[in-house]
């Protein structure tokens, strides 16, 4: 109970370290510099809410681990973020549609999330989700934006939510994890978010003039650990400092 | 296709907390008005300073001319007897 | 107007000021006095936006996730403080793209420390130790400049900065209280980012050509040479206390001033890194470049969907 309780914690955590890592990345970088500071806030409220459950897991773990260790201390097979939030800042198109289609999921999974019988995880849930609302909103106001802006834009938000369409699904995938700690209604179940989630991701997408991918076939790995390429250069910065100078204090 | 078109130029204005008015807080660039509205909210309330924004796109606003203000404010200056201490009250009349 | 007349106005509007008058955007101003405003606060403007390079550069790197959201919000922080500063300057007339435009063509300036690179984790310590220490000793007495847009940004600037020099001494601290590896890495970081932030405060009085213009319109309120004193004789003691050696052997203290002496600045490096021959000139202008045109097709896209949504609007009012 106890491993799958932090087993599944890391599941979560995971996704917002690696997404907020991910968007970081951009500071400094974006657009414009109010898109600047909007992206920041959201990479600051992913890491904030990381911290929390870290700081759990490791409450649970009870090894003497900190929220750092287990943050920055794992190989690359025991991170279990899914893998759409690992994909690369490829253009501003990628950045906006990897964040929106995590976030129509995010909103529902911690929707349910705020009903778990863990009260830690619940309060969680309940501070996170309002961030979530407000990133979930700008990512789909950037969907409408770029979706039905110009014809560049366009063309590059559709493939950008081509190309990431094909990590959707694993979000539907059930962990061992995950499937303990719903049966002890602590977890959420979210095979069951999925119809709800196409039919909001749908929505937006038709209202932005963006055609709704067809392709049937499906990525999936970041679960069991199994990675795209890109998630072990992320990692490289994510730990260098921990790495190359072990057990110390920052 | 490209624009040469940038940004508009917006007003933001914000209420620090219900009982005050919004207060004009600085200026940004957004593209529309929802967007200035969001940017308001992320450049100027990340510490909390807000519980409602207001936006204008700075050409909305007709401003004074400063050259006027001789006939525009001066006029007001020597209109005492709108103030209070304009009128003069028996000592024993303590609070009026 | 008659050349009795702007002399005439000019006077008056000295006076204004020197009566603690605010001046505000639609009042008359000598152009002289616009276009150094124009000047002064799009190089602050540029400055902090170029400053979040050298920084942003950690980010993923941070050592702990307490220390990442503190870079993160200070980066942030910085590109905040940018754009109050553009919106400042704005009201003077010129828009932000115009300002871009003379930054990336290398037209205006931005400081020079910028243009050092951040080669450690101690480097981002020293940069909020150092660097916004140096900077708030600039920027204080901004606060109450006559320019009335450019003192209100500045103040939500000072008050927000507040946080970063503390960061910065705080992640020196525990460096300097940490393993030898680590002292040493805070040491390093010192001895490379001291003289350009010494220098960070401007050519010595004799050769600085604005200084006294500057005063009188209280964009400056004391001599780069005060301030660097200023600087030196707050952060030395900061040092001593945590162990770390300033990296200038000519330093001690000079009873009868109640101040520091200190060694020869290399001038000739700071000219040569202000003509853009720094270390890291080109590559803090390439990404600034690269960051704008790059987002170009996404602000266009915004505009042409902002003007969809305006058009379908009236169409709906019809």
């Amino acid at each position: 109970m106890k491993k799958s309780l932090y087993n599944y914690i890391l599941g979560i955590a995971d996704n917002s370290l690696i997404l907020g890592q991910r968007i970081g990345e951009l500071c400094g970088h974006g657009p414009s510099l109010e898109t600047d500071i909007a992206c920041t806030n959201i990479s600051l409220d992913l890491l904030g809410q990381v911290r929390s459950y870290y700081q759990y897991a490791a409450k649970i773990a009870g090894d003497g681990r900190t929220e750092d260790d287990i943050a920055m201390l794992r190989k690359e097979r025991e991170y279990v973020n899914v893998l759409l939030v690992e994909q690369p800042n490829t253009d501003f198109a990628y950045t906006m549609a990897r964040h929106f289609l995590f976030d129509e999921y995010h909103l529902l999974f911690l929707t349910e999330l705020k009903k778990s019988k863990d009260m830690t995880l619940a309060a969680i849930a309940t501070k996170c989700i309002k961030e979530v609302r407000y990133h979930q909103r700008f990512s789909s106001d950037w969907i409408r934006r770029l979706g039905d802006g110009t014809e560049e834009s366009q063309n590059r938000m559709q493939a950008a939510i081509d190309d990431l369409w094909t990590y959707t699904d694993e979000l539907f995938h059930q962990t061992d994890a995950d499937k303990a700690m719903v049966s002890e209604g602590i977890g959420v179940d979210v095979t069951k978010l999925k119809n709800a989630y196409y039919e909001k991701v749908n929505t937006v997408l038709e209202e932005s003039t963006l055609t709704i991918p067809e392709s049937k076939y499906f990525q999936k790995g970041g679960k069991m650990g199994i990675h795209t390429e890109h998630m072990g250069f992320l990692l490289a910065e994510l730990q260098y400092m921990q790495r190359t100078y072990p057990n110390m204090e920052w | 296709m490209t624009t040469t078109k940038n940004w508009p130029l917006w007003e933001v204005f914000v209420r620090s907390k219900n009982g005050l008015e919004h207060r004009h807080f600085g200026s940004l660039h957004a593209a529309d008005a929802d967007m200035a509205l969001e940017n308001a909210r992320d450049v100027y309330t990340r510490r909390n300073e807000g519980v409602s924004i207001w936006v204008v796109e700075s050409k909305n606003i007709t401003a004074s001319n400063p050259e006027h203000n001789g006939e525009m404010f001066e006029p007001a200056k020597d209109k005492v007897y709108r103030h209070p201490t304009f009128y003069e009250l028996p000592d024993e009349v303590k609070y009026m | 107007m008659s050349e009795e007349q702007i002399r005439n106005l000019e006077k008056q509007f000295e006076e204004r000021i020197a009566r603690d008058e605010k001046i505000e955007p639609k009042d008359w101003m000598p152009e002289k006095y616009r276009q150094t405003h124009i000047r002064q606060m799009s190089q602050h403007a540029h400055s902090e936006v170029v400053g979040m390079l050298p920084e942003g550069n950690w980010i993923t790197r941070a050592p702990s996730l307490r220390r990442k959201v503190a870079l993160l919000a200070k980066v942030q922080d910085e590109a905040g403080h940018g754009l109050y500063l553009y919106s400042a300057t704005e009201t003077l007339g010129i828009s932000r793209e115009e300002m871009y435009e003379q930054l990336h063509t290398g037209k205006a300036k931005y400081s020079s420390i910028f243009n050092y690179p951040t080669i450690t984790w101690a480097d981002i310590g020293a940069i909020g130790w150092l660097v916004d220490g140096a900077a708030i000793i600039n920027q204080v007495p901004l606060c109450s400049t006559s320019f009335g847009p450019y003192a209100r940004a500045m103040v939500r600037v000072c008050k927000e900065e507040s946080f970063h020099q503390r960061q910065g001494y705080e992640i020196m601290i525990k460096l300097s209280s940490g393993t030898p590896e680590q002292k040493e890495m805070a040491q390093d970081a010192l001895n490379r980012w001291w003289w350009p932030s010494l220098m960070m405060l401007g050519p010595t009085d004799a050769e600085s050509v604005h200084t006294e213009q500057s005063m009188k319109w209280k964009l400056k309120r004391k001599s780069n040479d005060e301030l660097r004193q200023q600087f030196i004789d707050q952060t030395v003691p900061q040092a001593d206390l945590i162990g770390l050696t300033i990296p200038d052997p000519d330093l001690k203290w000079n009873e009868e001033r109640g101040s520091y002496d200190f060694g020869e600045i290399d001038w000739d490096e700071f000219w040569q890194v202000v003509k853009g021959h720094g270390p890291m000139n080109k590559e803090r202008m390439k990404a600034r470049v690269g960051a704008w045109e790059r987002g170009e097709w996404v602000r266009d896209a915004a505009m042409a969907h902002a003007e969809k949504k305006a058009e379908r609007k009236e169409k709906e009012a019809v």
